[in-house]
């Protein structure tokens, strides 16, 4: 008979956000899993409705402190096609060039100050800084660049204000962006070392059979634009993503979690089942795209579509890091200021979706708006809540493998996992209370 | 911001111990810290940091000589949980317009809380949250705010770096228009006639706004004797209307005291028809 124990760990660490895990255990048979987000809820896609459609890509940004631009690209694209705006190819190239500033910013930090501790068993970055002082400061270096670009191009690096439905406020000067190259220059090749550096880590043996969900763009990396793809062979516009994904709310969470539902074409729908979004999805589903430099360096490393292993995520946000810099490099040789700098519009009643690529994942939001301007409703599916039941999957396949561990190694190991999601369960607080209840068989 | 903070000098010990706690909020405030890419090691050697989650998974239990709080109360269990907190800090400062003015999340206070319930949750029983979002300085006392949405990191250093030395940490007060002049750039209200709220918020951003063509929307909260009334009653005779008026005033410091009075009576006035 197995003895009877509760196990506590009292925070998550190294996230963005305020959870907890719940595991109920008889003897080694796992009878339950429940990763419960308890973060306050703040309500974002009630008080929209009423505000003026240009006020939107400002608040929603206050969703994510550390993903602002995904939610502003997501925001503006969605009212642009509400409005029937059609943007300048330079206008698109631009925010491009702000999403590589995010992706450079939010996956440096991710590799290098919460992810990495993992791999040598420290608790920081700034303790790991201590053992590998140029490779942490080599991190820090990188994520610097990203928040420069989002400062140059968006105005500031949290919160940017320069990004307007139609385009930005005002386009930069030659002589704003032209300052970064050499920056940008040094930084993809310390992209591609440290790159070199994530993918000696010694990753667990552990590999999943995902459905992986991107967006999908024939000619181009995904950020912005394309359809959405996944690795069970759905290909739908992104009109279709409600009826192909739906969000249920369960007891342990306040924030909703998305599933497929596996919709037929009269309509019925089959078993939900849960999917994976981020990095790895994204390359999955797209890695011919990746630039030159990152295809280059993913041979060298061995890395390739057919990565199932969510601790190697890691490698795949080192690849986003150098295509996002040697994108970022092309826009900014090239860059000459741009008019108009936003396309004008009259007011018109509509309603429009869009999906873009946060740096942890896909991201879909859909306004409808009144013929004054006025948004009459908001829907928001940020890219945690969909990998949020994927995360409980991962863990019940991962659990017996560590369950002859002592408490705290089966607490640190569950957290490790969950961190290689670069959860943003964020605009929270920051608890992952775990506990696991040993019944005695 | 609705009571006065303390503004009491610190007494804090050499290496102090420093603690972030997290409300309700974005993430963005605390993150400002590990995006002080250049002085992030240094700062880590002239303080203990003992409780900071998002970038540690060591943590010890207070007492804490620091602590910085960023977010807003808006349960039950938040409301005592800062009272905790307190308890336990020497020296509390508040980071960001959440902790200072509720944030934007205070815009629930104006509606039907059981109505943004019902929007946003199917099962809303599973939800427990107070029908207000307020600031920290509501429930507890505090020591120094820092404002912003998000706040300036290089205040955010200022501060830690005089709480070190045992000085009293100072932001300025002034508004942006005072930066928009010292940056050479153009006002954007009398020369393009666009509604800004620089001559009512608090300097700090670096006055971006106007420097890239648009008016500022007040992330830094309302200046010192900001006069709000005379400002809205300018732009609502030059052409703005209250429907701009009104979601300018009430966004991410909605709920601190001087926006928010100016926006109720623009709104009220329009409701009776009184718009100039």
């Amino acid at each position: 008979m197995s003895e009877s124990r509760t196990i506590k760990v009292e925070a998550l660490t190294r996230v963005e956000g305020e959870g907890g895990l719940h595991v109920t255990l008889d003897g080694d048979v796992i009878r339950d899993v429940k990763l419960s987000i308890y973060e306050p809820p703040r309500f974002f896609e009630a008080f929209l409705q009423g505000r003026p459609l240009t006020d939107v890509p400002d608040i929603t940004a206050r969703i994510c402190g550390i993903c602002p631009v995904a939610y502003q690209m997501s925001s503006v694209h969605a009212l642009e096609q509400a409005l029937g705006i059609r943007i300048t190819p330079e206008i698109r190239r631009m925010r491009r060039l702000l999403y590589c500033g995010e992706w450079i910013e939010s996956h440096a930090l991710h590799m290098h100050l919460l992810h990495a501790p993992d791999f040598f068993g420290v608790h920081s970055g700034i303790e790991l800084a201590s053992r590998f002082p140029d490779e942490v400061s080599r991190g820090l270096r990188l994520k610097k660049h990203g928040n420069e670009l989002l400062e140059a191009l968006g105005g500031r690096a949290i919160h940017p204000i320069n990004v307007a439905v139609g385009g930005f406020y005002r386009a930069p000067r030659r002589e704003e962006l032209q300052r970064l190259i050499p920056d940008f220059e040094w930084g993809l090749d310390a992209a591609i070392t440290a790159t070199r550096w994530v993918a000696t880590l010694d990753f667990p043996d552990f590999t999943r059979d995902y459905e992986m969900v991107a967006l999908s763009h024939p000619d181009e990396y995904p950020m912005n634009e394309g359809q959405i793809a996944s690795t069970a062979g759905l290909q739908i516009d992104v009109a279709d993503f409600e009826r192909e994904i739906e969000e249920q709310h369960v007891a342990h969470s306040t924030a909703l979690q998305a599933f497929r539902t596996h919709t037929t074409d009269d309509g019925n729908t089959g078993d939900a089942t849960c999917y994976h979004v981020g990095p790895l999805a994204r390359i999955a589903l797209n890695f011919d795209r990746l630039s030159e430099s990152a295809r280059r360096t993913a041979d060298e490393v061995g890395f390739d579509a057919s990565v199932r292993n969510p601790f190697q995520a890691i490698i795949a946000r080192g690849l986003e890091v150098i295509h996002a810099y040697e994108e970022a490099l092309d826009i900014l040789r090239d860059y000459r200021p741009f008019r108009p700098a936003r396309i004008e519009y009259t007011d018109q009643a509509g309603e429009g979706c869009a999906a873009t690529e946060a740096p942890r994942g896909l991201i879909y939001h859909r306004y409808a708006v009144a013929d004054d301007g006025t948004v009459t409703a908001a829907t928001i599916v940020p890219p945690t809540s969909q990998n949020q039941r994927q995360i409980e999957e991962d863990l019940r396949d991962w659990l017996p493998r560590i369950l002859d561990n002592d408490e705290d190694r089966i607490a640190d190991d569950c957290e490790r996992l969950i961190r290689s999601y670069d959860p943003c369960i964020s605009c929270s607080t920051h608890f992952l209370k775990l506990t696991i209840d040993r019944r005695p068989q | 911001m609705s009571t006065p903070v303390q503004q009491t000098l610190p007494d804090v010990r050499p290496r102090p111990t420093l603690a972030v706690f997290k409300f309700a909020s974005c993430d963005g405030c605390q993150l400002s810290l590990l995006d002080c890419e250049d002085e992030l090691l240094s700062i880590a050697g002239l303080i203990d940091i003992r409780y900071f989650l998002e970038a540690s998974s060591h943590f010890e239990p207070g007492p804490y000589d620091v602590a910085l709080v960023e977010g807003s109360i808006t349960t039950p269990h938040d409301a005592e949980r800062i009272r905790e907190i307190r308890r336990q800090s020497g020296y509390l400062v508040t980071i960001g317009a959440c902790a200072t003015a509720g944030g934007i999340q205070s815009l629930k206070n104006w509606a039907d809380h059981q109505d943004f319930l019902r929007t946003v949750y199917a099962r809303p029983e599973y939800i427990s949250t107070l029908a207000t979002s307020t600031p920290i300085a509501d429930h507890v006392p505090v020591d120094f705010e820092l404002r912003g949405c998000p706040i300036n990191r290089h205040q955010l250093v200022d501060v830690i770096t005089a709480l070190v030395a045992g000085r009293q940490p100072r932001t300025p007060s002034h508004s942006v228009c005072l930066d928009c002049k010292r940056r050479g750039t153009v006002c954007v209200e009398v020369a393009q006639g666009i509604p800004c709220l620089g001559p009512v918020t608090q300097a700090g951003c670096g006055a971006i706004c106007p420097a890239y063509d648009r008016g500022c929307y007040g992330c830094f909260g309302p200046a010192a004797q900001p006069n709000c009334d005379s400002l809205a009653d300018q732009f609502l005779k030059t052409g703005t209307g209250s429907r701009q008026l009104v979601p300018l005033l009430r966004n991410f410091n909605a709920a601190a005291p001087a926006f928010r009075d100016a926006g109720n009576r623009v709104a009220a006035d329009s409701m009776q028809g009184n718009e100039a």
